[in-house]
């Protein structure tokens, strides 16, 4: 059975800014700043005014970027960037 | 208010009230070099009384203005000027929101710009006043406003408060007539205001562009060392040293994001004054 589908928002609605190996993301619609290692960066990018699941979130992410621990390890991110207002249950 | 001195401060404009002549007259002492303000000013600050029987009995001032904390604890009036600048700093920390203020010293040379932030106590005021007497202009010891459409400082040389040694220190390098009076038992130890030169007051109306930034770090016993920061780290870093960068929103972390992704950022442990001038100077070269 598939699990939860998570939103992010559009991309218009975030500013990323690469710093080394992290991203400051402005999120305007809050106007808060977050500093993002990855994947966490990635899972927005994929998300972004696109539902989906897991394992389709895991495929989108996989085309450009590995992964390592496969659905599984996106779940405790998802989580957090969750809690942190970035992405929602759709 | 029956005693009153207005006096600008790069951009920002400060009226300082009170009911008492001394702290006054101390605060237009201590910034005799500085312009005048028009009528209107950014900041009102006003020393008052706590009560109205303590302007007589033990004096007592309490500091208010357009931006107060109600729970400041107000002080003596021989520390009558320390309120002066605390009630400056306020209305800037508070109510300041034309540029991204960050709690960092700046200081120039050939039109390039060295910021330098710490912790309390990391020597960045001494540092800067230092630098100041050694060939750099000081464009301000406390707060540095950084443009947000430029990406330049702006100066904002206010008087350096000097703590213990670094009175002594400053003083044989730029003679006593720089130095304001001793204000002892202060909540922040023994202090002296310092004046910056002149040339930094002349000059106090003109930025420069951000070329390094060093997060100094003092102690005795420390080794002289130079360490790499990274751009998420000098972000973070800055953002805890700014008072405004929420409240200025998506410009400030524009602002912020140019300035860490284009100017290098070093951390620096010194062990005395005179090392961290020649690290200073040395990196300045490269």
């Amino acid at each position: 059975m598939a699990g939860p589908r998570y939103i992010a928002d559009s991309a218009d609605e975030l500013k990323a800014v690469p710093l080394g190996g992290l991203v400051a993301i402005f999120h305007r619609p809050s106007g808060i700043t977050h500093l993002l290692a990855p994947p966490a960066p990635q899972i927005l990018e994929a998300l972004a005014s696109a539902p989906a699941d897991e394992e389709v979130l895991l495929a989108r992410i996989e085309e450009r970027f590995d992964v390592e621990g496969g659905a599984e390890a996106l779940v405790p991110r998802l989580a957090e960037l969750e809690a942190a207002g970035l992405v929602r249950r759709a | 208010m029956k005693h009153e001195h207005r006096l600008k401060v790069g951009p920002v404009t400060f009226r300082v009230g009170s009911q008492w002549a001394a702290p006054v007259r101390q605060l237009a002492e201590l910034y005799r070099d500085y312009p005048a303000a028009d009528a209107v000013c950014d900041f009102t600050v006003r020393l008052e009384a706590e009560k109205p029987w303590r302007r007589w009995v033990r004096p007592s001032v309490a500091i208010r203005g357009d931006y107060m904390l109600p729970d400041a604890v107000p002080m003596a009036l021989e520390h009558g000027l320390l309120a002066a600048e605390m009630g400056m700093n306020l209305q800037m920390a508070l109510g300041y929101r034309r540029h991204l203020l960050l709690h960092a010293s700046t200081v120039e040379r050939d039109g390039r710009a060295l910021l330098m932030t710490g912790l309390s106590g990391s020597g960045k005021s001494t540092l800067a006043a230092l630098l100041g007497e050694a060939g750099w202009r000081l464009m301000g010891d406390e707060f540095a406003l950084l443009d947000l459409d430029t990406g330049t400082l702006h100066p904002f040389p206010r008087a350096v408060s000097l703590k213990n040694q670094s009175v002594y220190v400053m003083e044989e390098r730029a003679g006593p007539n720089r130095l304001g009076p001793w204000l002892k038992g202060t909540p922040k130890g023994a202090i002296r205001h310092f004046r910056p030169s002149r040339d930094a007051i002349e000059r106090m109306s003109e930025p420069a562009a951000p070329a390094l930034i060093l997060f100094p770090r003092y102690g005795r016993d420390l080794e002289a060392a130079v360490r790499p920061v990274g751009p998420a780290e000098v972000f973070v870093r800055l953002t805890q040293a700014s008072t405004n960068y929420v409240a200025l929103g998506e410009r400030a972390f524009d602002a912020l994001t140019h300035l860490v992704t284009t100017v290098p950022a070093l951390a620096i442990d010194y062990p005395s004054t005179e090392a961290a001038l020649a690290q200073v100077e040395e990196l300045w070269a490269k």
